[in-house]
């Protein structure tokens, strides 16, 4: 009997000829990302640990991307950073991209892949749940925390239960010209719900896959834990190679599931026939189309974070805005800031993105994590008391971008343009033309 | 926690289903030091202070976990709905719980990240049980949960459930987090 990717990676990290679902499992790790929040605690636990002394047991292979509450007064998430600046001196880490200097980068999922840390047929783990995202590339990546994240600094190894696998089939040949992968995403999060996919790979693959860009891939796996998922994962393909191979020298080896691997369950979708989709509050597999919900209130509407924040999504919200005054409070926020610099040279008929989102009357906030998670009082977008905002981003949960009292809608940034342009929950296909093939 | 495998007694409190680690701790308030001994007695005044008032401490609602100005909670034995600490992957979700004085967690389903956070960290012991619980038991009832029978006794209510064994993990626990098993094994130095 074959194998899927995850467990084939998983066999290989752990010295193993194969492996199956239950087994628990000690893996080599390739990569450990951390960032600002979770470091600090992470570095404490390393150091109560392995000793005062105790250096990482691979300082090429730890990278520390400081993204969450980077423009913010708070005494204590400042200190935070300075404890991740004197660990990075302490051990002489080489990838530290530290706040201030030209080296930050800015959100951690979209920074990794672009320097050159996501790499087909690795482990990655990282202290963030949506480290899923890394998936994209063919590896299997997923979120822990700060005690097992001490525990790979100081051992290069981690404990795994090897999941199931779902597979999510795409039929098709391209996406409508007003669907984006958040679209897809958010349908899958709405028919299985927010634990459909616990302690499982959710696998996306069949031939509508070749119709997806790497950040349209980024955005499923980003959000496989939405649903639950341990990691999400696409097959490496040309399209994986080009992507990667612009980003690092390192060799690596792509890995593929087996024709005859076992799936606990299969379940297709037509990419040609799906529709534009929100989670409404409070979760984010509360779905609707957006037809059903089209004219609902909105106050404010937020393009951002590493579900929603990449370059992609802010041409698709361009295209839309441009030569429109936004009717709500719209805040852009690149994720990093490579795509902050990208947003001043990409172009839409001659007028660079930055300038399109200006001229509507945007607000635009730097590279961060930002308001997704809320964060300090202060923060870039916050939603601060009872906003109804309509958000590229990945969690819709209570209070997840603030005020307990505010609201949350998730949505494409095709959906979230829109919806800024007219003021209230707007169907994209309003401002693009269906394509009668 | 207890690491031992005595009965596990208090006060329960309860909540419904998708309590997701922002309503658990805050994101605001992840700044707090985890080390330093006052700082952290932070995140037990917070803990679950993002749980809407009507939902926190079921049936009736409006009850906090800790008390106004308050780090320890009275509370020692949460039980809750399906797919408790769903979202982020913050270690900061169980240590909170744990710094408030929770011992033990029984509900019919966990997230993943927050299930494996809390036994590696040694924080608190997460149960199964095999149905909803959170409809039965009342914010405040007397439970005893026995570990080595796997039964919840509810002293309050006289009615006892049984739990599902921790299974694979239980090594982990018993031994009282990630760091203690590897050195029961071998697998990292002795202290």
């Amino acid at each position: 009997m074959g194998m899927t990717l995850t467990e084939k990676i998983l066999a290989k990290h752990s010295g193993r000829d194969r492996v199956s679902p239950g087994d628990n499992v000690w893996v080599d790790v390739d990569i450990l990302m951390t960032h600002d929040v979770c470091g600090p605690p992470a570095i404490g636990i390393f150091h109560k640990q392995f000793g005062e002394n105790a250096k990482v047991w691979d300082k090429e292979k730890l990278v520390i991307i400081p993204d969450h509450y980077i423009f913010t007064n708070d005494k204590y998430a400042n200190r935070n950073v300075d404890v991740l600046r004197a660990f990075a001196a302490e051990q002489d880490l080489p990838y530290f991209y530290d706040v201030g200097t030209d080296s930050y980068k800015g959100v951690c999922h979209v920074a990794l892949p672009e320097e050159g840390f996501t790499r087909p047929g690795e482990v990655l783990f990282g202290t963030d749940s949506h480290t899923c995202t890394a998936g994209a590339f063919g590896q299997f990546a997923t979120g822990i925390g700060n005690t097992d994240a001490a525990f790979i600094m100081g051992t290069g190894k981690l404990w795994v239960k090897v999941p199931e696998t779902m597979r999510f089939v795409f039929e098709g040949t391209s996406l409508p010209p007003y669907l984006m992968a958040k679209d897809v995403i958010l349908q899958i999060i709405g028919d299985i719900g927010t634990d459909g996919a616990t302690y499982r790979t959710m696998e996306f693959a069949g031939p509508g896959i070749k119709a997806l860009t790497m950040e349209d891939r980024m955005t499923l796996t980003n959000m496989a834990i939405e649903a639950g998922g341990k990691n999400g994962v696409v097959e490496p393909d040309e399209v994986t190679e080009a992507y990667v191979k612009a980003r690092t020298n390192k060799p690596y080896e792509k890995v593929y599931s087996d024709p005859d691997a076992q799936y606990h369950s299969v379940r297709h979708y037509n990419l040609e026939e799906m529709v534009p989709m929100v989670a409404k509050p409070h979760s984010p597999d509360n779905k609707a189309t957006v037809e059903e919900v089209e004219g609902g209130y909105l106050d404010r509407a937020y393009i951002g974070s590493c579900t929603g924040g990449k370059l992609s999504d802010f041409r698709a919200a361009a295209e839309i805005i441009r030569g429109n005054k936004v009717k709500l409070d719209t805040y852009i926020v690149p994720a990093t800031t490579e795509i902050a610099r990208a947003l001043e040279t990409e172009t839409i008929f001659g007028t660079p993105l930055i300038d399109i989102f200006r001229e509507a009357g945007c607000k635009i906030g730097n590279a961060s994590c930002a308001a997704c998670l809320g964060g300090p009082s202060d923060t870039f977008g916050r939603l601060n008391n009872e906003e109804v905002c309509i958000s590229s981003t990945n969690r819709n949960y209570p209070g997840r971008m603030g005020s307990k009292q505010s609201q949350v809608y998730l949505a494409s940034p095709y959906t979230v343009a829109a919806s800024a342009v007219t003021g209230v929950i707007t169907d994209p296909r309003v401002f693009i033309q269906e394509t009668v093939i | 926690m207890s690491i031992n495998q005595e009965p596990i007694k208090g006060k329960a409190f309860v909540l419904g289903k998708n309590i997701d680690t922002d309503q658990i701790i805050p994101a605001a308030h992840l700044v707090y030091s985890l080390e330093d001994p006052e700082e952290r007695k932070l995140y037990g005044k917070y803990a679950l202070s993002g749980v809407p008032i009507a939902e926190s401490g079921l049936p009736h609602g409006n009850i906090p976990l800790t008390k106004e100005g308050e780090t320890d909670s009275e509370f020692k034995i949460i039980v809750a709905s399906d797919n408790f600490g769903c979202g982020s992957s913050r270690e900061h979700a169980p240590a909170s719980l744990e710094i408030a004085g929770i011992e033990a967690i029984i509900s019919s389903s966990y997230a993943r990240i927050f299930y494996r956070n809390s036994v590696d960290g040694g924080f608190l012991i997460p149960f199964e049980s095999y149905e909803d619980l959170s409809t039965e038991i009342h914010t405040g009832d007397e439970l005893e949960i026995d570990q080595v029978n796997h039964q919840l006794k509810n002293v309050t209510q006289d009615k006892v459930y049984k739990i599902k064994p921790l299974g694979s993990v239980a090594d982990i626990v018993h031994a009282g987090g990630i760091f203690e098993y590897a050195r029961q094994n071998g697998m990292v130095p002795a202290k």
